[in-house]
């Protein structure tokens, strides 16, 4: 049968007809739907686990035991499973291992673009990469098959143009019949202690040249003959970007990335007048090509840019070809960078944490967002779990007293279990000081709202319509509790909607500078709180600017500075009205 | 290159949460039904957030790249009327056309004196040929104000060489049941204001 599906739709189908019994995996743009369209299959098992690390440990366990296993991720997930990867490389699998890992170029919704394929040759793992859905569909079926036959993990790469490009699939629609594999303790396999591992070693690298006499076979990997003069190597979308700006040039489109075949390089060097290799954001192929001695050019025209996704118009001038003369583009409007919804939990707590000065560690989530203007509250956003070391190592710098501005780390309920727990354990255990706030919207919101272990949602549950906010307790993780059994000094519950109560919570927690507090504000995420209480209306406006600074997307000025509110965007969450010194905003009607 | 041979290229632009996933979801099945390759290339995560959003839709005999360079869009359809101009240097100079609904949204960054609403909006539409669709009015009053983005569908139908009925069924099967009248109406009406 014929579908439309992105990438990540492809992957979730090609795995279950390829008998997955296991997908585990953290949500992260762009792999996100692959494990929750994997999850609506009832015969596979499907979790998220609290970060990748884990993910692939577990998926690592199962492939060991036997099951077929898929563990998903984006690209900066990789460096946090790196651990577990650049072991499971050396024990191999039992039953096929696969890992996605979904890169994101030009960094759409990420903080760096470092490019998977680097990680497949340092762990020496076959890495295949998908130029469309239907390949990806093809690919995961065949990545479990070199899984078995070659006893290694395999990555999947898929650019964000992959995962979230919808294209046709033919799709078999029949799940294979793959027996579960018996698992045999074997220590010299799966244990890597110093002896057991320098033989495995040995067997990276015999399974190595396999590999590679493979990749020199394989029709995953195509030289497809057109115009001689100009041969291209690419993979991925970038083939696709190429296919579309120099249709006449003859191209290797490898979707094997590791390990290159040489030979069939070397074939197709010899093939065509003028050699160029077409990647973006790294020269992960071109570093490779050159060292087997095989000479590329640089376009003709100008270099391809280093950074950021290609596009064929890139590709084009890089190789002289006429771009469409477009219209000038308009340079005198207002941006319109993301924000913060109307009601989001996390506007009171950045409006006063600027007010008040903080000198604030971020985290990654939509509360990245405190960054922007109109809060600008932001001033470090590294990585998952960073917010709390950061701010500790801010301390050991004297930061606070030296600037004479409370340092305060700030992390969303998602990214605490994801990483933040140790990060707190380190601090409290070193009996650091300072303020930590933990923004529990109750989901893991910029992803599009999975479950986490701060909710209690598991990825069954919520594939299946689970209401967060309807959580028995105990389900749920009590954060409060855990940084008490941690042993900070204190660790208090704030409504995150309550301005005066969000104020005096910063206010006390920051006026002692030897305690270490946590303050968790609670309030649900307008996705999955959706209810509407009225709506706000602006009365003698004294034009102070108050409200503005919040930056609720639904409030804006006339010509005379007085704030205006949309009526039909608002839903009356109040924080306006809370922050107007003058009390000049109202509900309608009250 | 005969007409069907071509690629077309469609570009969808607005306001994250304004449903153009929705509609570039409609335009793509429309098009493989009607027996097209085609890609549909979307953006997630952070720009959802109420930032500027795009999606593209390539159809065609063969599509290669999803992507839309600036001169290459054949149609583009804007939810709103600054993101119309913002996408402005995508449009193919050589008969492109482009639908856009009449609302303004006004970005937070006016409010906050970042940014300055252009001033003239209306002329700076009226220099690109733009067809203006009332697209919120008429889903008003078809009874289902979420239903902007088919009509606006509709509009776009006009100047895309599927068979009108084909669009009306996967409407029908990929709106929620309960909306399915209402999305008809939305979208015939969308139909018809483009004469
Ligand atoms: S999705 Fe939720 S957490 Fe993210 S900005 Fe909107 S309300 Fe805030
Ligand atoms: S009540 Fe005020 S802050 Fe809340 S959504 Fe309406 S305008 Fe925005």
């Amino acid at each position: 049968m014929q579908k439309l599906l992105s990438g990540n739709e492809a992957i979730a189908q090609g795995a279950w007809e390829a008998g997955v019994r296991v997908g585990v995996g953290y949500p992260g743009t762009p792999s996100t739907e692959t494990l929750e369209n994997l999850s609506t299959y009832d015969d596979v098992y499907c979790e998220w686990s609290p970060n990748e690390k884990v993910a692939l440990e577990v998926a690592l366990g199962s492939a060991m035991g036997g099951a077929r296993s898929l563990a998903t991720m984006k690209h900066v997930g990789v460096n946090v499973a790196a651990d577990p990867l650049l072991s499971a490389c050396n024990t191999g699998v039992n039953a096929g291992l696969v890992i996605l890992a979904a890169d994101d170029p030009s960094m759409f919704s990420s903080q760096n673009e470092q490019d998977s394929r680097n990680y497949a040759a340092f762990a020496r793992i076959p890495m295949l990469e998908p130029a469309d859905s239907a390949e990806a569909h093809e690919f995961v079926q065949r990545a479990f098959e070199i899984s078995e036959d070659f006893d290694t993990p395999v990555m999947i790469r898929e650019s964000m143009r992959i995962a979230h490009t919808k294209s046709l699939v033919d799709c078999a629609d029949e799940r294979a019949d793959v027996e579960l594999r018996d698992f045999t303790p074997d220590a010299s396999k799966y244990v890597m202690m110093p002896a057991y591992a320098r033989g495995r070693r040995q067997a990276v690298i015999e399974r190595t040249g396999k590999l590679i006499e493979f990749a020199e076979e394989t029709d995953l990997n195509r030289i497809e003959m057109r115009d001689s003069s100009v041969g291209i190597i690419a993979s991925g979308a970038v083939y696709q970007h190429v296919r579309e700006a120099l249709p006449q040039a003859s191209t290797f489109k490898l979707g094997l990335s590791w390990p290159l075949p040489p030979a069939k390089l070397k074939q197709f060097a010899e093939a065509v007048d003028h050699l160029y290799v077409v990647e973006e954001a790294c020269d992960y192929f071109a570093e490779r090509v050159h060292a087997l001695g095989i000479a590329t050019e640089q376009p003709p025209v100008c270099p391809l840019p280093e950074a950021g996704e290609l596009t064929p118009a890139l590709i084009k001038k890089s190789f002289g070809v006429a771009l469409p003369q477009g219209h000038p583009p308009c340079d005198d409007l207002p941006p319109r960078p993301p924000s913060l919804c109307a009601g989001c939990p996390h506007r009171l707590v950045f409006t006063v944490l600027r007010d008040m000065k903080a000198i604030v560690s971020g985290d990654i989530g939509c509360y990245t967002l405190g960054a922007t203007a109109p809060l600008s509250a932001v001033h470090s956003t590294i990585d998952m779990g960073a917010s709390l070391s950061v701010a500790h190592g801010l301390e050991l710098a004297d930061v606070p007293a030296r600037n004479k501005r409370p340092v305060v780390g700030v992390i969303g309920d998602s990214t605490f279990a994801h990483s933040g727990i140790t990060s707190l354990l380190g601090t409290i255990y070193n009996a650091g000081a300072g303020t930590l706030c933990i923004l529990d919207n109750r989901t893991t919101a910029m992803t599009g709202c999975q479950g986490n272990p701060c909710n209690g949602i598991t990825l069954h549950e919520q594939v299946r319509g689970a209401n967060p906010l309807a959580v028995r307790d105990g389900k749920r993780l009590d954060i409060e509790a855990l940084c008490l059994a941690l042993g900070a000094d204190e660790a208090e519950s704030v409504d995150a909607q309550d301005y005066a109560a969000v104020k005096d919570a910063l206010k006390g927690a920051t006026a002692a500078n030897d305690k270490l507090s946590v303050l968790v504000f609670h309030s649900p995420c307008r996705l999955i709180d959706r209810s509407r209480d009225g709506v706000a209306v602006v009365g003698e406006c004294r034009a102070c600017g108050k409200c503005v600074r919040i930056g609720c997307p639904v409030i804006g000025t006339d010509e005379h500075g007085h704030a205006v509110i949309d009526p039909v965007q608002c839903i009356g969450c109040g924080q306006c009205i809370q922050v107007c010194p003058f009390g000049c905003i109202s509900k309608e009607g009250e | 290159m005969t007409q069907a041979e071509k690629t077309t290229t469609v570009l969808l632009v607005g306001v994250g949460g304004q449903g153009t996933i929705l509609a570039g979801d409609l335009l793509a099945k429309t098009a493989a039904v009607s027996g097209y390759d085609v890609k549909i290339s979307e953006i997630h995560g952070m720009s959802q957030r109420g930032g500027s959003v795009s999606t593209v839709v390539r159809f065609g005999r063969d599509v290669a790249s999803m992507i839309c360079d600036e001169g290459c869009a054949d149609v583009i359809v804007s939810f709103e009327a600054i993101e119309a101009l913002r996408a402005r240097q995508f449009l193919a100079t050589d008969g492109g056309r482009l639908f856009v609904n009449d609302e303004v949204i006004e970005p937070v960054s006016v409010a906050i004196g970042t940014g300055s609403m252009p001033t003239d909006i209306d002329g700076a539409l009226a220099q690109l040929d733009a067809v203006k669709v009332p697209a919120g009015r008429i889903a008003r009053e078809a009874g289902s104000p979420k239903s902007t983005n088919v009509v606006l569908m509709g509009a776009l139908s006009t100047a895309l060489p599927f068979a009108a009925d084909t669009w009306r069924e996967v409407i029908a099967k990929r709106v929620p049941p309960r909306t399915v009248d209402a999305n008809l109406t939305a979208f015939d009406a969308g139909r018809g204001c483009v004469a």
